[in-house]
């Protein structure tokens, strides 16, 4: 009984650096998304297109789709557009949030880059950003015919994200037709 | 004179220089009383963005909209509960620098009282086992005594 007591410290210090090492693999700059499971928030902001048309949650709803925080000050957001296009091409429907942007300079970015959007949301205060939790862009987010978010991604959604986080779920809400 | 006017000045810069680190924008509150609230608030809450910050010594883009946020949610008469409560269901519990208790921070909150009361319990017994053999008078007559060292002289003999 004594000599096993010896082992007590060693058994703790195991214990403990299987729990370190396991938060090693953890990227510390990934949040915990408030959001996933909830309903898209209600919003009210005008199109980016069109500043008369009034766009809100109810624009959201009825399709799985794709909400794409992006920015023209925003680098990664270039690194990613290729990918919205090929997505949009692909027949995923993708609704923008262009967020805290000059209209103008949003227009031209479309304009040369192509536009992969069904409509872009024009939040130039940040105001739905804040309701949502948007801490940097681009930011993507999965939400069902519901309106509920599915998924959310912070970061660049490049091919092997898609693969990795979206594809599926994605496929599983749409019944594999797209 | 001429010499105080230079002095005065660095008095000047020194003494608020503190509060320009702070926080960088001028807040205006319709009633006082919130500013030590929107302060002590700022301080307490996390940039989302910039992992080691809080609010406060924060310049991110995403910081100074928080802080407009929560000015305006302070003149809307909110607690400081529902403002925390208000963040955390958008930027999750990460926000918080000081968690709330719940079944993924008991660990976290409850260890320390577990270590110190572990710790204590180890001593506890500890004294209680070695207190009685160190306290006890123990009389060595001569006859002792000169038994105690044949045993220390075979002892050394063997070695």
């Amino acid at each position: 009984m004594n000599r096993l007591a010896l082992f007590v410290p060693l058994v703790l210090f195991a214990g403990l650096s299987l729990v370190l090492l396991l938060g090693l693999d953890k990227d510390p700059s990934e949040l915990p998304s408030a959001l996933v499971g909830e309903p898209f928030p209600a919003f009210n902001l005008p199109a980016l297109s069109d500043e008369s048309r009034r766009l809100t949650e109810q624009d959201i709803k009825g399709d799985v789709m794709l909400i794409n925080v992006w920015a023209t000050w925003c680098f990664a957001c270039r690194i990613e557009h290729p990918m919205l296009n090929n997505l949009s091409a692909q027949g995923v429907k993708i609704v923008g949030l262009n967020y805290k942007d000059q209209r103008a300079s949003a227009q031209t970015w479309l304009a040369d880059r192509g536009d992969p959007y069904v409509v872009n949301i024009f939040d130039a205060e940040g105001s739905l950003g804040i309701d949502l939790g948007v801490y940097g862009a681009p930011e993507t987010y999965l939400v069902d015919a519901q309106g509920i978010i599915r998924h959310r991604r912070v970061g660049v959604v490049d091919e092997r994200v898609w693969n990795a986080e979206f594809s599926e779920l994605y496929e599983r809400l749409t019944g594999g037709k797209q | 004179m001429t010499a105080l006017a230079p002095m005065t000045l660095c008095l000047l810069i020194l003494s608020f220089s503190p509060l320009t680190f702070a926080v960088a924008e001028i807040v205006e509150f319709s009633d006082e009383s919130l500013r030590p609230r929107y302060q002590q608030l700022v301080e307490e809450l996390r940039c989302p963005k910039c992992q080691n910050q809080n609010l406060a010594d924060s310049n991110s883009p995403i910081s100074q909209d928080l802080r407009r946020e929560i000015q305006r949610l302070l003149e809307q008469q909110m607690t400081d509960q529902q403002i925390k409560d208000y963040l955390k269901t958008r930027y999750s519990e990460f926000i918080l620098y000081r968690p709330e208790v719940n079944k993924n921070t008991w660990l976290l909150w409850g260890s320390p009282i577990a270590v110190v009361l572990v710790g204590l319990l180890i001593v506890v017994r500890h004294n209680r086992r070695v207190k009685p053999s160190l306290t006890r008078h123990v009389p060595v007559d001569s006859r002792d005594q000169q038994r105690l060292a044949a045993m220390l002289r075979d002892e050394e003999n063997q070695r």
